[in-house]
């Protein structure tokens, strides 16, 4: 009984043979996310217990003043064991947090679980704080932000500041993952400036740049017949995109995208308006993984090539997974983020 | 009357029933006489001579030695009558093997509580055993080793001597010499002498003669 | 061809089953007895390896507090300021240990392995779940909470989550103690700024069970071994006489034109099939010997060393299949001497029967020889070797030189007797006897070993435990200790029970190097309790008032060993030299051991401070004095120690070691009285031409019948005599040579002449029961069957 084998069993996203598969079709007493999806803030930036799963997901594009590219991931899973239940120990809710840096030429990224109930991990809303251990996500509001983590071989302590509103995805936050209508309440925050320190092996490095937070809840999050999802948060110089695909066993893909002007207006859209096609692969982690993409939104003449800072970015974590800072070159250019799940 | 025996059957289990060996045998023998005891083999001589020395149960019939009717004793009495009133030699395998030939010849007087030191050494002078004294049976030769019997035998001067074919395995002439070593002493200890022999010549030097055929006397 | 010499070389055993089934039943059982302990060993070994697994308690750091629980609270600060601990909840329920572990943060490697996939369910966390052992999950009540049977949990411990432990433990916000993680992030606050009294105890590495326990799986492996050699003497008789008897068959096969080679390869092949079929039939005893025996050593191991060991048995591979190779191995080695004489047999040499168990010991002059030489080199090698091999090699020279002596020893005896006798029936019986020995010596060598191996266990045993108390005795002579968790609390202790108690005796201790060898240096207080007390093996005189003034050190037996240390010489302590004016018995005691006056010690060492102490009162005080401390002091149960609770444990486990050894006991003077009785059976027929003249000369059959068994009594007798001086050879070789070579200390021993007795009835009994079916057999003999001795065909 290592953690590693009772999170497998116990987290919902649980990789198993056909991809991001754990959490099964029926939602067990669950909530699920309904239409018109209507937000409370700042409640909703804490925690739904009710929802199987829910994510604190930042990422950030960095550059040192020697100008070397950087990328910087702090996520906060939550998974609810059942919908309701006890208190301290007995509490069904679990805790993951993943943290990582990543160089040109290394990756660096840990990994912390904790129960919830005892205040080990948890998110409170306001003031907003979210933690697990001593890493942090902590404001007066959502807009100012520090955030710490740290790890056996590295540690980062960064300043967030909002330069522009949340975006809601989808149907003004209803985000549908699947023809069959699997869906989550999915919004974020693209605007950040972030500056801060890394502590890495070779000494601190000072960066600054731009972070993206997600923040993400459902019940249901897959289909059947989808077996991961490659995701994509890019940054042009006038505005950005966040675009998915989640690829089915068929070969077909489901995709659905955001295009978010620079003020914050956002156009959703639906199945087949976004598409990305892998170029090439790199052998990462025993496993071929597309690290080369071609990402197309004809709507926006959109047709850019994403290349992957480090085809390495492996997040050897409880649940494996690829991601990492990316370039983007062609009719836009930019920087951005790249996360692939359900490779084997 | 020193021996007496009365229409005595004896059988064997065989294959297909009793096998009937004995069948109605009447018998006397007289202190000093010395009687051969012929037929063919498979008659029964060996069987009479067992049932006569205690070393074995007829099925009816009486056998009395020196008066006692052997047949009513249990197999306590039976021993005491062959410790004290019978002694047997055997075509083979008289001796003790863990004994020395000196204990050997001493071993039934002493049993019997006759041991008498001056006698034995006397027999075993007249058996040419004098120097054989401390060896042990497995050292003697075969007709050595009859003599050691019937030294031991004769030790204990029973009443009642009984032989099967003492000499069957010994040569002629070593035969002759030990057959007149026996007759001699039996008669010097007033002893009966019951021998079974399938040598005419040997028959013919006893006083008596019964003949088995057919499990009866003929 | 080979089908028709097939068939007749097992028609042999078709015609004498008493031969075929003595070698099946006697390798069969020296296999059960080998195998039997063996699995006893590998059981008790796997359980120490779970308990290994289940605590990690060597491989990670730990937190623990002084006042014995942690608070909760503190994991979570410790956690939030960056510390990554886990927390274990431990206590006892209903007796057994309950481990409440957190699986999502204890590092990898700290819980059962082998829990399935399926076990682990939602339920764990939020309702709770029991793993054990079902042994152990049967120990316990009903407590609402779902039990799940686990085989790969140590024996005695229930696993479960956190939350459901401190439920259970009526423990809620408290944790027991904390794992430290391998791996700490690269900023972390100190400890001490985070959470105050707590502290950190470094990782212990290997487990010290292991090595405590070897000496008690030496005695049994030993144990085991011995067995098997008892078994193998019958192995070894029935074999020879098999190949004696079959040589009419052998010749005339030859005659016929087999080759002799393919003659050899038969017979090997014959024994390989036969050694097999007996080899699982032994195994399968030894599996119900084990699970036997398996509670009583559980027990002793458990009691001896706080180790748990597993009460069921489990079929390893490794155990049967070393069953069966030790019954095909121990086969060949008594078949090789037969095997060989047979490949060099020339054609013609006699077909008749050398009466092979009748002979009068042609050899007996050579093994005569042979025997005094391999006990000359026991006694040699007790003299003048060195090290373990030396000691091990002592005792094999010694057992199978004695053994090969007991023939020659018994047959000079008997002869003895027989010049002695007055009666004919004496001289016969004597001179049957000694004639019946050949026959008899392989199984009377049994008796002589099993018996040797029963005396020198239990007076090793028992030397042990009278050793051992005494030395509790000595040691614990305090009625009541007491340990401080810090020098603070230490101090205000002392102040307190000074005038509440007799004496205060402190004991401290500093651990340093004497001549290059770890020891530990104490420094207790010149007080009645140490001159009274304790006991030297070799001292100056004036011992104790000598070190009293400063004059010198007393050093414990292993010190003095290994440095090769005497009275008179100095070593250095701190500095400063010391005189040794004592040397000590310290049994049990790893590493050396110096003592010198408190003043002394303060001197040497100022920074030490006492934590312990011995105190000297009335017995009777001592709970009430237990229960003061704790309400005043908050002393934990384990802070304080009474004399007469560890006393009485230390007797309890001695007592259950007696239950295993004399188990095994009884069980190889089984083996032995078995051996006896089928070597008896075996002479029976043989023997007809033996006894026949004397039942024609007036002996009735069941006289001879009762002499039977008077003769069995008398050799059982004989055999126990020599066995005796061998058994206290074989202890003394155990407890002066393996011993000092194997753990540094010598062990005193003692004599338990009650004992002895005890176990030449047992021996006379065994004997008397192997001889009574063949006394009995051979009173019913019938007439027929003695007087066809006397006719034809032999
Ligand atoms: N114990 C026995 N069981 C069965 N049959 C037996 C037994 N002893 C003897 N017989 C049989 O009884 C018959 C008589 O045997 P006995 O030995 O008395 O003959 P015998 O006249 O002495 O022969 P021989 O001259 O060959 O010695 C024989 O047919 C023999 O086979
Ligand atoms: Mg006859």
């Amino acid at each position: 009984m290592n953690a590693r084998i009772l999170l497998l069993l116990l987290w919902p996203f649980a990789v198993s043979a056909q991809g991001f598969a754990g959490l099964g079709t029926g939602t067990d007493g669950f909530s699920t996310p309904q239409q018109p999806a209507i937000f409370d803030f700042p409640a909703d930036h804490g925690p739904h217990d009710d929802y199987r799963i829910e994510w604190w997901y930042l990422t950030a594009n960095l550059t040192a003043e020697d100008g070397t590219p950087y990328g910087l991931q702090w996520t906060l899973f939550r998974s609810a064991l059942t919908p309701d239940g006890g208190e301290g120990w007995s509490s069904p809710q679990l805790w993951m947090g993943h943290a990582a840096v990543t160089t040109p030429d290394a990756h660096f990224v840990t990994e912390r679980l904790a129960r919830g109930g005892i205040g080990q991990a948890g998110v409170t809303a306001d003031p907003f704080e979210a933690w697990i251990d001593d890493w942090q996500l902590v404001g007066d509001d959502f807009d100012t932000l520090r955030m710490t983590a740290s790890g056996p071989d590295f540690a980062y302590d960064m300043g967030l500041r909002a330069q522009g509103p949340l975006v809601f995805h989808g149907d003004a936050g209803y985000s549908v993952k699947s023809a069959q209508g699997q869906a989550s309440y999915y919004y974020s925050q693209p605007f950040y400036d972030i500056e801060g320190t890394l502590t890495l092996p070779d000494g601190d490095v000072v960066v600054s740049g731009q972070a993206w937070l997600d923040r993400e809840w459902s019940s249901q999050p897959l289909s059947d017949n989808q077996t991961g999802w490659d995701w994509f948060s890019l940054s042009f110089e006038d505005a950005k995109l966040m675009g998915f695909q989640l690829r089915q066993t068929d070969g077909t893909a489901y995709t659905s995208a955001t295009w978010i002007d620079a003020d914050g207006t956002t156009t959703p859209y639906t199945d087949g308006a976004f598409s990305a096609q892998p170029l090439s692969v790199s052998s990462v982690a025993g496993r071929e993984i597309p690290t080369l993409w071609r990402v197309l939104l004809p709507d926006r003449d959109l047709d850019v090539i994403v290349q992957a800072i480090n085809d390495q970015a492996w997040m050897d974590t409880s649940i494996p997974y690829w991601e990492g800072p990316v370039t983007v070159t062609g009719t836009h250019a930019g920087v951005g983020y790249l996360e692939m799940t359900g490779y084997e | 009357m020193l021996l007496n025996v009365t229409n005595l059957y004896k059988s064997y289990a065989g294959p297909d029933g009793a096998l009937p060996i004995l069948q109605g045998i009447d018998m006397a023998l007289e202190r000093g006489e010395t009687l051969a005891l012929t037929g063919e083999s498979g008659s029964g001589k060996s069987t009479l001579l067992h049932l006569v020395g205690g070393l074995d149960q007829p099925d009816s019939g009486v056998v009395e030695v020196d008066g006692v009717d052997i047949g009513a004793l249990d197999d306590a009495g039976r021993a005491a009558v062959r410790r004290d009133k019978v002694g047997v030699v055997f075509q083979q395998f008289n001796l003790i093997p863990s004994l020395t030939v000196g204990s050997n010849i001493a071993f039934q007087a002493r049993l019997a509580g006759r041991d008498d030191t001056v006698w034995i050494k006397k027999l075993a002078a007249r058996m040419g055993l004098s120097n054989q004294m401390e060896k042990y049976p497995e050292q003697l030769s075969g007709g050595q080793q009859q003599r050691v019997a019937i030294a031991r035998t004769l030790a204990a001067k029973p009443a009642l001597v009984l032989a099967d074919e003492p000499t069957g395995n010994l040569d002629e002439a070593t035969a002759d010499t030990v057959m007149d070593l026996m007759l001699d002493l039996v008669a010097e200890t007033e002893a009966a002498l019951l021998m079974v022999t399938h040598s005419e010549r040997l028959a013919a030097r006893m006083g008596r003669r019964l003949h088995l055929r057919a499990g009866r006397v003929a | 061809m080979t089908k028709a010499g097939l068939q007749a070389l097992l028609s042999h055993w078709l015609r004498n089953p008493v031969q075929l089934f003595t070698l099946v039943v006697g390798l069969s059982l020296a296999t059960a007895l080998w195998s039997g302990v063996q699995a006893v060993n590998a059981e008790a070994r796997a359980s120490y390896d779970a308990a290994a697994e289940t605590l990690g308690e060597g491989q990670f750091a730990q937190i623990t507090a002084t006042t014995g629980t942690i608070p909760q609270a503190d994991y979570i600060k410790l956690r939030r300021a960056g510390w990554r601990v886990s927390p274990v909840v431990e206590g006892r329920l209903d007796g057994v240990r309950l481990i409440g572990i957190d699986a999502l943060t204890s590092p990898g490697g700290i819980a059962p392995v082998g829990l399935n996939e399926g076990d682990l369910t939602v339920d764990m966390i939020t309702s709770g779940i029991l793993f054990a052992t079902q042994d152990t999950l049967d120990q316990i009540e009903d407590y609402g909470v779902q039990t799940l049977p686990n085989p790969d949990v140590a024996p005695g411990v229930i696993l479960t989550d956190v939350g459901t432990a401190q439920r259970l433990l009526d423990m809620d916000g408290m944790l027991s103690r904390l794992i430290v993680a391998p791996a700490q992030p690269v900023i972390q606050p100190p400890l001490a700024d985070v959470v105050s009294g707590l502290s950190v105890r470094p990782p212990q590495g290997g487990s010290d069970v292991a090595r405590l326990t070897d000496s008690f799986h030496l005695n049994l492996t030993a144990f085991g071994l011995l067995s098997f050699a008892v078994g193998i003497f019958i192995v070894h008789g029935a074999i020879g006489l098999a190949f004696e008897q079959r040589r009419p068959v052998i010749r005339t096969l030859r005659a016929l034109g087999f080759p002799l080679g393919r003659l050899v390869g038969l017979i090997a092949v014959e024994l390989l099939v036969i050694s097999l079929i007996a080899g699982a039939i032994g195994v399968g005893l030894g599996y119900i010997v084990a699970a036997a025996l398996l509670p009583d050593v559980a027990a002793t191991i458990s009691g001896l060393y706080g180790a748990s060991v597993s009460g069921t048995l489990q079929l390893r591979p490794e155990w049967w299949l070393s069953g069966l190779l030790i019954a095909v191995g121990g086969t060949a080695m008594a078949a090789a001497a037969s095997l060989w004489q047979l490949a060099r047999m020339p054609l013609l040499a006699s077909a008749r029967p050398r009466a092979w168990a009748m002979q009068a010991g042609r050899g007996r002059l050579t093994q005569g020889a042979l025997a005094l030489g391999l006990l000359v080199t026991a006694m040699l090698l007790g003299w003048l070797g060195s090290g373990l091999a030396a000691g091990f090699g002592m005792l094999a020279a010694l057992l199978i030189g004695a053994a090969l002596a007991l023939p020659v020893v018994l047959d000079r005896v008997l002869a003895f007797g027989a010049s002695r006798a007055k009666s004919v029936m004496a001289e016969w019986f004597w001179a049957d006897t000694r004639q019946q020995l050949p026959g008899l010596s392989l199984a009377l060598m049994a008796l002589l070993l099993a018996m040797a191996a029963n005396v020198g266990v239990s007076t090793m045993v028992s030397s042990f435990r009278l050793t051992f108390t005494g030395f509790l005795d000595q040691r614990l002579a305090s009625e009541f200790y007491v340990y401080a968790d810090d020098a603070e609390q230490a101090a205000a202790l002392r102040t307190y029970l000074e005038p509440r108690v007799d004496k205060v005796l402190p004991i401290q201790s500093a651990d340093q190097g004497v001549r290059g060898l770890p020891s530990e240096i104490y420094g207790p207080t010149a007080h009645a309790t140490y001159r009274d007390n304790w006991l030297f093996l070799n001292a100056a005189p004036d011992a104790w008032a000598r070190i009293e003034a400063g004059e010198g050190a007393a050093i414990n037996e292993q010190l003095a060993r290994r440095a090769d240390i005497a009275i008179g010489d100095e070593i250095t302590l701190a500095g400063r030299q010391f005189a040794v004016l004592g040397i000590y018995g310290d049994y049990g005691n790893p590493i050396g051991q110096v003592i010198v006056t408190e003043t002394t010690f303060e001197t040497l060492f100022p920074n030490v401070s006492p934590l312990r102490f011995g105190l000297r009162m009335t017995p009777g005080d001592v709970p009430a004095l237990a229960v003061e401390l704790r309400d005043t002091f908050g002393l934990a149960e384990a802070n304080m120690v009474n004399q007469a609770g560890i006393k009485a444990f230390s007797l309890d486990v001695f007592d259950r070691t007696f239950t295993v050894t004399g188990a095994l006991n009884v069980l190889t003077l089984a083996v032995a009285g078995f051996a006896i009785l089928m070597s008896l059976l075996t002479l029976a027929t043989m023997r007809l031409p033996q006894l026949a003249p004397v039942w024609a000369q007036g002996l009735t059959r069941a006289r001879l019948g009762r002499i039977e068994i008077i003769r069995a009594v008398l050799l059982a007798l004989l055999t126990a005599a020599l066995a005796l001086p061998l058994g206290l050879a074989l202890a003394w070789t155990l407890l002066a040579v393996v011993n000092v070579e194997a753990f540094g200390w010598r062990l005193p021993m003692f004599l338990f002449p009650l004992d002895y007795a005890r176990l030449a009835v047992f021996a006379v009994v065994a004997a008397v029961l192997a001889a009574l079916w063949p006394a009995r057999k051979l009173a019913r003999t019938r007439p027929a069957d003695l007087l066809k001795v006397f006719s034809n065909e032999r």
